[in-house]
């Protein structure tokens, strides 16, 4: 076995590797870009090697430099991880020629399953099933038109070299294809700088299931049963499970055999996954093969008790497969999903930040959380937005969804957009539930899975309202040590409201969607009474640790997370996020101090320079004229944003102290 | 210690009774504190709110730390006075906790006759900076005022204890160290502007804040300029040309924001040289108290069943328990803090007030603060007192009383009558606060005493001019002057004159000592230096 292995990815795959090869006694190092230099697989790697600038393409997919830091640091191996350079051919050969084990298939197997087209053709040798259709280099738009007419319709044009999605058309019609065709073509050159296409029949409603194979140089394939990765948002997986849900014995034997078919025909050795489009009876097709370790690689792991980066690793070193077919059985039921940050109501768009507050739900048998990030660290826009990974798993499918339900719910992310409300939507949706399921769940459950925004609900005011009070309490009861030593009882610490012969009424203000409500707070024994509108409830909790209360509101107990971030509090309740203003009247800025007053000679002296051209709007602290007066430079700048009328003093003019020296309008 | 027992049923008829004529008092008192409370008419302070103002104790809410306890002071001063529009004399006074130190937030009234100075404005403002140097809390003035009430000028201009006392004290508490703060959110004309130019450090509102000696009117008429107020004396100009200001803040908020950062910046550490502990709550509630006080004030009770509702654990140690009975002595705590408790129980004898100055001389040696609690009809009268020589042991008292230097607090929670209120430490012997229940009653003697003694002497009179006078007559010439001392004696005549510095919901006067007896911390506890005693 390996002594030290190099890690060359970044985020939760990296961290993912590290742990294993901790447990197995190897040590780590990780290469990390500028914008990683303080990131969590950078922390927790043995060495960490900085291989470039913050664009993967000057680091993470620097062959060149990857390699430079392993022999640097006298790692043996390289762990490629998934994406950035882990099928690549060229870097797998890099390794090789630099005497460094790389954690992964041999070249051949990489290149071969590389084109799309090419890799068809093998596969229909080795009798893997395939997608009718017509993978050949015979180019001819009429040839072509009359392979299309021949599989029949709807089918699907796709660009050889492509992959994820790019440039694939679906025609549904004989009378279409002629100018899918074209643009196609042209959509494969511009991105691939090859127009070479080939046609497949149409699976209308296809689930995507994959078989996890695994195979030694020793001669031996397995294959670690399946997953499904069916619920897709435009072809990126968004939940993945295993087993997938209807599959039958025989029909799993009967794909496992046709992947280890696969793996043998390209000589794998090594993590492969064999990706299969399956129709609602049950038809499987060949699509491709990974040949690497997948994202969702937990679930096969939860459900078969392996640890594949270990097989990975002990492959890589020459071992034979730990396990034979035999051996190897399926177990319950797990489900993975993917925390990105992004924004589902805005097109997933991807959203960068910090941290400001990250707490997962505790990781226990049935659950468990692969991330790349600690709460602090930033999302940069530089590389993929995944969060992390979070897998449940239980004894059948159904307790698996209710695991993955609890922990989202306990997920807590502040800073960036996430998806985690809408993945809870996605596992509750009926759809899901029901293993009714293909790639196109999302666009089909759309309805579901958007709703409408509404108010926030009560609970969420007054447990906003409760939070803010309660931290001004113990904000109150931290201070008083401070300034008053021997007083740590004083009744002047309690944040009761008291009032001489009357009672205290607060309003707190809050903000949501648009519409701002008020949480009427009294005090009473013990707590408080809240009112909003004329609900009044009595209420009382305390605070934990890291945003967490426990809060009994009107006779009810229930934890909860109030973050705060700016003006925002950050209410989870119930597995949703409602981010209320607190819009607090008494809190303003500072405007007014300052530049005030910049407008007058602070005293005698000479105007040496004009800074700007009236008439003409400036903002705030603009330079507008220079003076000079005993023997300094004094810049005069713009109070407020404003309008410079003109100057009232010539260069080389001398002013007197107080002299207004210019006409300035203030902008309202 | 020792743990009280209450003797008291609290389902007995009488203990109904008097709870009932004491919630009856203590509704009146929250109701007549909500309706001074509201301050000015309700077009004025809308007009105020209109100008983008807060409202005068919305002002101080802003100012203390959030939820912190606010314990206003005389809320009910020129109650029923100046005709009755002057509620809370114009000024609200309080000792409220700003970036987590108490000071003194003395806050003029706009809404209030424009927040001007009657006798009574000045006597409170005063009062509250006696509070301020007594017990060396910083002091934050909400400036908001039109300077004096011209018509009762006389009364408020040129004596000792009038409107020039506001700054002598504001220089002489400043060279004590003791900070000045003015936030100026309103007029300070004249007089007024000096609130802010004597200040440490003064904040001022743009727009809404002018500090002149001579507002725009009178420099027309005086030299013929013409000028707004604000070209005068605004925000800007004090900030930026006079430098009367230090501050400019463009609301209200963001001056008491600023105001808050200023105390953060005062740099002073509250040490509390006594031996603290955690407080614990009485063993008795504390509305139980509203059945212990007899709504007949001649009904005599035990007043330990009032510090068994007052006091830590109802714990209570007894000092000559079995000695001068009339006077109960002891140690106890409130709200953690140790005191020694001075408390009526019955008219006081040689021997009560011997050993009343016996447990203040203790108390001044330990360093240990006093509670006074009033309930004295006053000291023994008679020939065999006179004889024993009642006058020199009350004397002793009356001495122990005034010099000792610990802190003294004093709660008049029954009859406050002649000399007693001397050997109780009343008002004229500077308790650092002094408070009066609703159901108290303070008067140079009872009123049915001052009617007897009066027809007495009438009656000598007419006796000796050979005249007779009816039963009928007599009881027509006391009347009137039973009702003169019911009224002159009465809570709210009382607080309305400042002769004390609130009336309290008994229920709160564990609280309202806690919070006091706090405050008086920040000022060390001096060493006594007693007169003579005489033997």
């Amino acid at each position: 076995m390996f002594r030290k292995i190099l890690i060359a990815n970044r985020g939760e795959i990296a961290c993912r590797v590290i742990k294993t090869a901790r447990r197995l006694g190897i040590r780590t190092v990780a290469v990390f870009s500028q914008a990683d230099a303080d990131a969590r697989h950078t922390r927790l790697a043995d060495e960490a090697v900085q291989i470039g600038a913050s664009e993967a393409r000057d680091s993470y997919l620097n062959s060149g430099r990857v390699i430079a830091a392993a022999k640097a640091t006298g790692a043996q191996a390289i762990h490629p991880g998934y994406g950035f350079l882990a099928e690549n051919e060229a870097f797998a050969a890099e390794c090789a020629a630099a005497g460094i084990v790389f954690v992964g298939p041999p070249v051949e197997s990489i290149r071969a399953m590389g084109s799309k087209s090419a890799a068809k053709t093998l596969m229909e040798k080795a009798a893997v099933p395939l997608v009718p259709g017509y993978h050949g280099d015979n180019q001819d738009p009429g040839f072509l038109q009359r392979e299309a007419d021949r599989i029949g319709y709807p089918l699907m044009l796709k660009p050889s070299a492509g992959g994820g999605g790019k440039g694939m058309r679906v025609v549904d019609t004989a009378g279409g294809f002629a100018e899918a065709l074209a643009s196609c073509k042209r959509e494969a050159m511009s991105s691939f700088g090859d127009g070479h296409v080939l046609i497949e029949r149409y699976v209308t409603r296809p689930r995507h299931i994959e078989i996890q194979v695994f195979a030694d140089r020793h001669g031996h394939c397995v294959h670690l049963f399946e997953r499904d990765c069916s619920v897709q948002r435009r072809h990126q997986k968004v939940l993945e499970e295993a087993p997938a849900p209807g599959m039958t014995d025989a029909r799993r034997r009967e794909m496992g055999a046709a992947a280890v078919a696969a793996a043998r025909a390209v000589n794998y050795e090594g993590a492969g996954t064999v990706e299969f489009i399956a129709d609602q009876d049950g038809r499987f097709y060949f699509m491709e093969m990974n040949t690497r370790l997948q994202v969702e690689h937990p679930v096969t792991e939860m459900i078969t008790g392996q640890d594949l980066v270990e097989w990975q690793l002990r492959v890589a070193a020459g071992e034979p497969l730990p396990l034979t077919q035999e051996q190897l059985a399926i177990r319950g039921h797990a489900l993975e999903a993917r925390i990105y940050a992004e924004d589902p109501e805005r097109g997933f768009l991807p959203s960068t930040g910090r941290l400001v507050h990250l707490a997962p739900p505790p990781e226990s048998l049935h659950v468990r959380v692969d991330s790349g990030v600690d709460q602090g660290d930033e999302i940069t826009p530089y590389y993929d937005p995944l969060i992390a990974k979070l897998i449940v798993w239980d004894h059948t499918r159904e307790l698996a969804l209710q695991r993955m339900l609890q922990a989202l719910a306990q997920y807590r992310i502040v800073g960036v957009a996430n998806n985690v409300e809408f993945l809870s939507r996605l596992v509750a949706s009926p759809a899901f539930a029901h293993a009714d399921m293909d790639t196109g769940l999302i666009e089909r459950e759309h309805g579901f899975l958007f709703p409408q925004r509404g108010d926030a609900p009560d609970q969420a005011y007054f447990i906003a309202a409760l939070a803010t009070l309660l931290r001004e309490d113990a904000e109150v009861q931290a201070r008083t040590p401070d300034h008053a030593r021997g007083d740590s009882h004083s009744p002047w610490r309690l944040a009761d409201g008291w009032r001489l012969n009357s009672q205290s009424e607060r309003r707190l203000l809050f903000r949501y969607a648009g519409k701002e409500r008020a949480v009427v707070v009294g005090y009473v024994p013990g707590g408080y009474e809240l009112r909003l509108d004329d609900i009044v409830v009595p209420a009382h909790g305390e605070l934990g640790g890291n945003g967490t209360l426990r809060v009994e509101i009107a006779g009810m107990r229930l934890d909860a997370s109030v973050i705060v971030a700016g003006e925002k509090r950050h209410v989870f309740l119930d597995g949703h996020c409602y981010a209320l203003s607190r819009v607090d009247p008494l809190f303003v800025s500072g405007e007014g101090q300052g530049v005030e007053g910049g407008l007058f000679a602070p005293m005698p002296g000479k105007v040496i320079a004009w800074l700007a051209q009236p008439p003409v709007d400036v903002d705030r602290g603009a330079p507008l004229l220079i003076l000079e007066a005993m023997k300094m430079e004094h810049t005069i700048t713009a109070p407020t944003a404003g309008r410079l009328n003109g100057f009232h003093f010539a260069v080389g003019e001398q002013v007197t102290e107080g002299a207004e020296l210019v006409d300035f309008e203030k902008r309202a | 210690m020792t743990t009280l027992k209450s003797q008291l049923n609290s389902r007995a008829d009488d203990f109904r009774a008097n709870a009932e004529a004491m919630r009856g008092l203590v509704a009146d008192l929250r109701e007549k504190t909500a309706q001074v409370a509201r301050g000015g008419s309700e077009e004025s302070r809308q007009k105020h709110l209109d100008r983008g103002k807060l409202l005068p104790r919305d002002r101080i809410n802003a100012l203390v730390d959030p939820g912190s306890a606010i314990l206003e002071l005389s809320p009910l001063a020129a109650y029923d006075m100046y005709g009755g529009d002057v509620p809370s004399a114009s000024v609200i006074t309080c000792i409220g906790r700003v970036s987590g130190r108490e000071c003194v937030i003395v806050a003029n009234d706009a809404t209030v006759k424009g927040g001007t100075y009657y006798p009574l404005t000045v006597k409170k403002h005063v009062r509250a900076q006696e509070i301020a140097r007594e017990n060396r809390l910083p002091c934050i003035y909400l400036v908001d005022s039109g300077g004096a009430f011209l018509p009762e000028q006389d009364d408020v201009f040129p004596d000792r204890e009038h409107f020039g006392r506001i700054f002598y004290n504001q220089a002489t508490l400043s060279a004590q160290g003791i900070a000045q703060i003015a936030v100026v959110m309103g007029s300070c004309t004249a007089g007024g502007a000096y609130v802010p130019a004597m200040s440490d450090e003064t904040i001022i509102v743009r727009n809404q804040g002018t500090i002149f000696l001579g507002g725009p009117p009178l420099v027309k008429a005086a030299i013929g300029e013409v000028v707004t107020a604000e070209e005068l004396g605004g925000g800007d100009v004090h900030t930026r040309i006079s430098g009367v200001a230090d501050h400019l803040a463009e609301n209200d908020a963001h001056a008491l924001q600023l105001a808050r950062r200023v105390v953060a910046n005062l740099n002073t550490v509250k040490t509390v040289g006594l031996d603290v502990r955690p407080p614990q709550e009485p063993g008795y509630a504390a509305e139980e108290l509203y059945g212990v006080i007899p709504s007949d004030t001649r009904r005599p009770y035990d007043v330990r069943e009032v510090l068994a509702r007052i006091v830590d654990g109802s714990a209570f140690d007894e000092f000559k328990q079995r000695y001068g009975t009339t006077l109960v002595t002891g140690f106890a705590r409130i709200c953690g803090y140790p005191i020694g408790i001075v408390a009526n129980n019955g008219i006081l004898f040689s021997e009560s007030a011997q050993k009343g100055a016996h447990f203040i001389e203790l108390c001044a040696q330990r360093g240990i603060p006093l509670l006074f609690l009033q309930n004295i009809t006053g000291f023994m009268v008679g020939r065999k007192y006179e004889h024993d020589g009642i006058a020199r042991h009350g004397a002793k008292m009356v001495t122990a009383v005034a010099c000792a230097k610990v802190p003294k607090f004093t709660v008049i929670i029954g009859g406050s009558f002649g000399a007693g209120n001397y050997g109780m430490c009343g008002r004229a012997f500077s308790p650092r606060f002094l408070w009066m229940w609703p159901n108290a009653r303070i008067s140079v003697m009872g009123g049915e005493q001052a009617a007897s003694v009066l027809a007495t002497v009438r009656r000598d009179g007419m006796t000796l001019a050979g005249k007779a006078w009816t039963a009928q007559e007599e009881e027509a010439f006391k009347e009137p002057i039973r009702a003169q001392y019911e009224t002159q004696g009465h809570p709210y005549y009382a607080t309305a004159r400042l002769w004390d510095d609130g009336i309290i919901d008994p229920a709160q006067t564990r609280r309202v000592l806690g919070l006091a007896l706090s405050a008086s911390l920040n000022a060390p506890i001096e060493k006594t230096q007693f007169g003579v005693f005489r033997m």
